[in-house]
């Protein structure tokens, strides 16, 4: 195995295109333990956190743009970030332990193809975008679309994730992300769920209910942001909410929690997430 | 097998050393360069016994590779002490006893550094979120604990 650490895009474009079997890292903290496991090694390994776009954080124009190499630590310690986007804060500082949010990277969590990523519900929930390098360009793509199945994504041989853009919430919006796990850290989610809600005075005018870890991606729960917009939040609407999480949810069963342990508390933490998000909704976002 | 030829610094010196393009940091400061401060748990980033500080974050070496080292300063157990003089954590780590094998202590130095570097002043639940990387077997936790509230202390001259 080759380790190359190119400084620009279309160097990196480059080496990708003349290297069969060639993959890029950032934090490197899913690549290594698979390697160990015994996955194969890739021919050449290409190092993303010499290209300065890869790991720059700017807020611009109404914009986050993020480096998808960025580690999270440097959002989770963005006191600006956090408060504008405490939902994805949670999550990505859900992501291990110190020593490992000083290496992820959103675009690693994303990319690893993980339906328990925690940083994903969150961005989703969001309208994040991954801006892609391709083969002659770049294109840009809702979070949404990028992961298809269990360490699958939609990204052909050769592209990568160079940034994410995230929008400014409009007025009174709040976010938030919950997760479930034996352990309180350290641990991989049982259930996860992200919500975003835009208030006008009482009335829900946008809404966003995002399940990680209960189906083969992250997934949306359409039927409880229908119920939601237009709506004021009352205990018979989180109910509501509840039980349509636990419809979309699709778990599997394994030492983790049981499908019906896991369908159950899909709702249970999606009504959680979404009168948290309603509450910093309220509270000016 | 690719080699990489590696300059970077290492506890405050200039050093260069060749090594495998697969092999972790954590291999390279033992093999390479002798360091052996920084042990080997799991090899996946899960137990936090090969903590170094990489320009001044905490992470674990076995999770990067070696040639990602280039022009990046590392920071070992072995470079906590000053000449004879133990760091502080160091001596409250002996004196009150928080260890047992001491496999997990090389780490749990560091991460404890890292803590109290980015917060002099940390509550003992804010201690034990930032230990939470470093696991020990023996379960000596609430004696690392209290050896990094003892050093704090002393660190803020209070």
């Amino acid at each position: 195995m080759k380790y190359v650490s190119p400084t620009t895009v279309d160097e990196a474009r480059s080496l990708l295109a003349e290297n069969p079997g060639s993959r890029v890292f950032a934090g490197a903290t899913d690549l290594v333990p698979q390697m160990r496991a015994g996955r194969p090694e890739p021919s050449v390994l290409v190092d993303l956190k010499r290209i300065d776009r890869l790991v720059s954080v700017t807020h611009a124009d109404g914009r986050w743009v993020i480096g998808a190499a960025t580690p999270t630590s440097r959002l989770t310690h963005d006191p600006d970030f956090t408060s504008m986007f405490p939902g994805i804060a949670e999550g990505a500082g859900l992501i291990g332990s110190d020593q490992i949010q000083n290496r992820s990277s959103l675009g690693g969590n994303l990319c690893n193809g993980s339906p328990a990523a925690d940083s994903v519900p969150a961005m989703i929930a969001s309208g994040a975008r991954a801006v892609i390098a391709s083969a002659d360009g770049e294109r840009t793509v809702p979070v949404a679309e990028v992961v298809t199945g269990p360490g699958q994504t939609s990204l052909a041989d050769g592209e990568f994730i160079i940034e994410f853009e995230i929008d400014d919430p409009p007025a009174g919006t709040g976010d938030a992300y919950l997760r479930v796990t034996p352990r309180t850290e350290m641990d991989i989610a049982v259930v996860g769920a992200a919500a975003r809600l835009t208030l006008d005075g009482d009335t829900i005018t946008d809404a966003r209910v995002v399940l990680g870890a209960v189906a083969p991606t992250t997934v949306r729960v359409p039927a409880a942001e229908e119920a939601l917009i237009g709506s004021t939040l009352s205990d018979a609407l989180l109910d509501h909410v509840a039980a349509s999480a636990s419809d979309v949810a699709n778990p599997i069963n394994d030492k983790r929690g049981t499908v019906e342990y896991r369908t159950q508390v899909a709702g249970v933490l999606a009504k959680r997430a979404v009168a948290l998000a309603a509450q910093r909704a309220g509270n000016g976002g | 097998m690719s080699r990489t030829h590696v300059s970077c610094k290492v506890n405050g010196e200039d050093v260069e050393f060749l090594t495998a393009d697969a092999s972790s940091l954590l291999d390279a400061l033992r093999h390479e360069l002798g360091l052996i401060g920084a042990k080997e748990g799991c090899g996946t980033g899960d137990c936090g016994s090969c903590s170094v500080l990489l320009d001044g974050k905490l992470v674990c070496s076995c999770l990067v590779m070696a040639p990602e080292a280039e022009g990046r300063e590392v920071v070992t157990v072995e470079g906590l002490a000053e000449g004879d003089h133990l760091h502080p954590l160091q001596r409250t780590f002996l004196e009150g006893a928080a260890l047992q094998c001491g496999v997990c202590t090389p780490g749990f130095l560091l991460a404890a550094k890292a803590l109290l570097d980015a917060n002099p002043n940390p509550t003992e639940t804010e201690i034990r979120y930032g230990l939470a990387g470093n696991l020990c077997r023996c379960t000596g936790y609430d004696k690392i604990v209290k050896a990094v509230q003892e050093a704090s202390v002393e660190l803020r001259g209070a």
